[in-house]
């Protein structure tokens, strides 16, 4: 009983405010230009699909949904492109292009109940998600709650690449929800679906079975990403109802 | 020349010879795959391979039974006489068609109801991303009798958690039987890596588990530089199980922050949580990915820890010295929560040997099983730690385990840091040695320690191409004790049980 008070009183409050940067070393969002041909080069060498050579100012075009931040395009580009620190921004698919960090700041005077539905995951995402309620990230000060059952959840937060195995249960539990409801695919899996490829066992990204609204990247996220995410979504949500 | 002993046989010899590998039970069944090689010349037909450990001679011990064209694909069945052999027949069945007669549980596994019979995935015939519908029974195993009644939970449960759907067979309060139907994130990732280079395949082993990428990749690189015959740096090695130490703690730690959320012991809960959250930012301030990925790659490491790093890494592991510390004092002050672990969830040695379980879950219940001191790889041979074992197979024998476990492993790091700091070759600028896959062929295997328990895998490269790569997670053969163990309790102490195994789906799934 001691030491349990002991803790508590010192270990006073370690919640944090979120930062959307990562440490020296954190493969984030892609930056720098190069050629056609190092672009083609770096095409071939992403094992996921989500590098594309193109006719831009950057000489190269990354579907972030899809990345695995696994940096091998960064590799083969020989320095002429760079992790940067930031994260890559959610990807929302209706009412903004992409969420800016004003809304991260801002602070909600409503609502969202999320379900989680492991659809397929290595359990990386279900990991992260589950640390956005530790004392560092503390997800309830943003009044958004994980809850138990489809039918009290405003947003539903698919993770992993949907398998022949859980699709009847990813289409269950959207059907199970209330109007107005929402949809978010949590990392790559979800998000691109391209992470392992195509098998005879998986069915493909989230979208290819419900409607998604908005898509997290990052292999897994990291839960600051995530929590960024669902703000927007809390945003989405009020305009809807 | 593979790093085992192998016989092969025909298979009407193929459960006698196992038996005899199998030593009385001294011998863990550490793994049983199939292969396809219809079209290797030599032998036309299937294969199925049955691996033990020789524990006594730290050595593999591997039986290959080989249908060769137009035979019947059918064996007798080991699980009769090796419990353990159960899942990994029913698998092969699933994948192969290889039938286990006199199997006494022939249900499927891995392919759930949308997949038709006769669909054999594993078989070459069978194209990667074959679209097939159909339905097969998968029956639920339940126990009959007045007064017994069942409770469903799952596959989606509560909580944020891998998907699995559990049929609990109540008589009153008891669980009397535990039937799990598992495998829903059955990705085919065995199948997916076919025809790939190792180097292409490493994103997807990277990604089996989240919690074990380190075991996982590491399993994986020691088979394919086996093959190949290469030899990794030492600093790589250093490296290596570094790495692989800092992953086991951060699970522990996870897991000492879970166990008291299965009886909602809120203090602890919030020191576990905040502890690991700090190694997860260790663990991304290393390798640039909060799961460590992106470092080990065949051939070496792709990073070098440096000496700035590695001063970061002794203070993130005296504080979570601590704060471990803290919490054991937690738990032993807490009257109730030691109330709910003791005598919870328990597996007695007979079964645990039975079932040739690894990990944390074997040595809780005093089955000494630990590949970092049966199997030297990486730096283990040079280091100073003990294996540690407790007696009582119960929720509180795995928490002690654990507790004990992060002690062992602080230790180990420091000695690991010392060695790098103390590294005065140039080993920092050739971490990685390149290797030309076009030209390598042959078998074998790899394994490693995660925080879960032994990680298996086997790997055949057909021109630097994989032709066979199979998968064995900790979680795989700890699963079905999990069933045995929550006998006799009550469903409330179901999350408390399987949180202290705390296994993988995804790992199992593959």
């Amino acid at each position: 009983m001691f030491k349990v008070i002991e803790r508590l009183l010192g270990d006073k409050i370690a919640t944090e405010k979120i930062s959307l940067t990562g440490s020296e070393r954190f493969r984030g969002k892609i930056t720098g230009s190069c050629t056609a041909a190092m672009g083609a080069a770096c095409a071939k060498a992403c094992p996921v699909g989500a590098f594309a050579a193109a006719n831009n100012e950057q000489g190269y075009a990354i579907d972030y949904k899809k990345c695995i931040f696994c940096g091998r395009c960064v590799e083969r580009a020989m320095g002429s492109l760079h992790h940067s620190r930031e994260e890559a921004m959610p990807v929302i698919t209706e009412e903004a292009a992409e969420v800016t960090a004003e809304v991260i700041r801002q602070k909600l005077g409503r609502s969202l109940h999320v379900r989680h539905l492991d659809a397929g995951s290595c359990n990386a995402c279900d990991f992260e998600m589950g640390a956005m309620s530790n004392p560092l990230y503390d997800l309830h000060r943003y009044g958004v709650h994980v809850d138990a059952s489809p039918r009290h959840a405003d947003l539903l937060m698919v993770t992993g690449v949907v398998t022949r195995n859980l699709e009847q249960a990813l289409r269950m539990s959207y059907e199970a929800m209330p109007e107005p409801r929402l949809v978010m695919a949590c990392g790559a899996c979800a998000a691109g679906g391209e992470t392992y490829g195509a098998s005879y066992a998986i069915v493909g990204a989230a979208d290819q079975v419900v409607p998604v609204d908005i898509y997290i990247p990052g292999c897994p996220p990291r839960p600051s990403a995530m929590i960024a995410g669902l703000l927007a979504a809390a945003d989405m949500l009020a305009e809807r109802m | 020349m593979a790093d085992w002993t192998l016989k092969v046989v025909k298979p009407e010899n193929f459960r006698g010879t196992a038996n005899i590998l199998s030593n009385g039970g001294k011998n863990p069944l550490t793994a049983m795959f199939g292969r396809d090689e219809t079209e290797n010349p030599a032998v036309k037909g299937y294969a199925i391979y049955a691996v033990f450990e020789n524990l006594a001679e730290h050595k593999m011990e591997a039986v290959k039974a080989v249908f060769g064209e137009g035979e019947s694909l059918c064996y007798e069945s080991l699980t009769s006489v090796l419990p353990a052999a159960a899942w990994y027949e029913r698998e092969i069945q699933d994948m192969f068609g290889i039938v286990p007669q006199g199997h006494p549980d022939p249900r499927p596994l891995v392919l759930h109801d949308t997949f038709p019979e006769g669909f054999y995935p594993l078989r070459k015939s069978v194209e990667k991303d074959a679209d097939v519908h159909g339905s097969r029974r998968m029956d639920m195993s339940v126990a009959r009798g007045e007064g017994v009644y069942e409770v469903p939970v799952g596959p989606i449960h509560a909580g944020i958690i891998e998907p699995g759907h559990f049929r609990f067979s109540q008589a009153g309060e008891s669980m009397l039987q535990l039937d799990a139907r598992l495998f829903y994130t059955h990705r085919g990732l065995e199948k997916i890596m076919e025809g790939k280079t190792p180097d292409e395949a490493l994103p997807v082993v990277e990604r089996i588990c989240g919690a074990c990428s380190v075991a996982n990749t590491w399993s994986f690189c020691q088979a394919v530089e086996k093959i190949a015959g290469v030899k990794i740096s030492r600093r790589a090695e250093i490296i290596r199980t570094l790495l692989m130490e800092i992953e086991r703690i951060t699970n522990h730690v996870g897991d000492l922050g879970n166990i008291p959320a299965g009886v909602g012991f809120n203090p602890a809960i919030s020191l576990g949580g905040r502890t690991k959250e700090m190694l997860m930012r260790l663990q991304e301030r290393m390798a640039g990915n909060r799961f460590l990925r992106g470092v080990i790659v065949p051939g070496g490491v792709r990073q070098d820890i440096s000496s700035a790093l590695c001063k970061d890494i002794a203070d993130i592991m005296d504080k979570t010295e601590v704060s471990v510390n803290d919490l054991t004092e937690m738990f032993a002050q807490q009257a109730n929560f030691q109330n709910r672990v003791r005598t919870t969830g328990i597996v007695r040695k007979e079964t645990a040997v039975d079932l040739a379980m690894v990990g944390v879950g074997a040595r809780a219940s005093g089955f000494a099983h630990d590949s970092r001191k049966d199997f030297a790889y990486g730096l283990y041979p040079e280091l100073d730690f003990n294996m540690v074992t407790e007696k009582t197979g119960d929720v509180a024998a795995r928490l002690a385990v654990r507790i004990a476990e992060l002690t062992e492993s602080f230790k180990l790091v420091r000695q690991l840091i010392g060695m790098l700091q103390n590294d005065k070759s140039n080993d920092a600028v050739n971490l990685t040695c390149q290797i030309d896959w076009s030209k390598v062929s042959g078998d074998d295997w790899g394994l490693s320690e995660s925080a879960r328990g032994s990680n298996f895998q086997f790997v055949a490269l057909q021109d630097g191409k994989i032709d066979r790569i199979f998968v064995r997670s900790a979680s795989y053969p700890n699963w079905p004790a999990v069933t045995i163990a929550v006998q006799g309790d009550i469903i409330p102490d179901f999350p408390l049980i399987n949180k202290s195994f705390e296994l993988c789906y995804a790992c199992i799934d593959r």
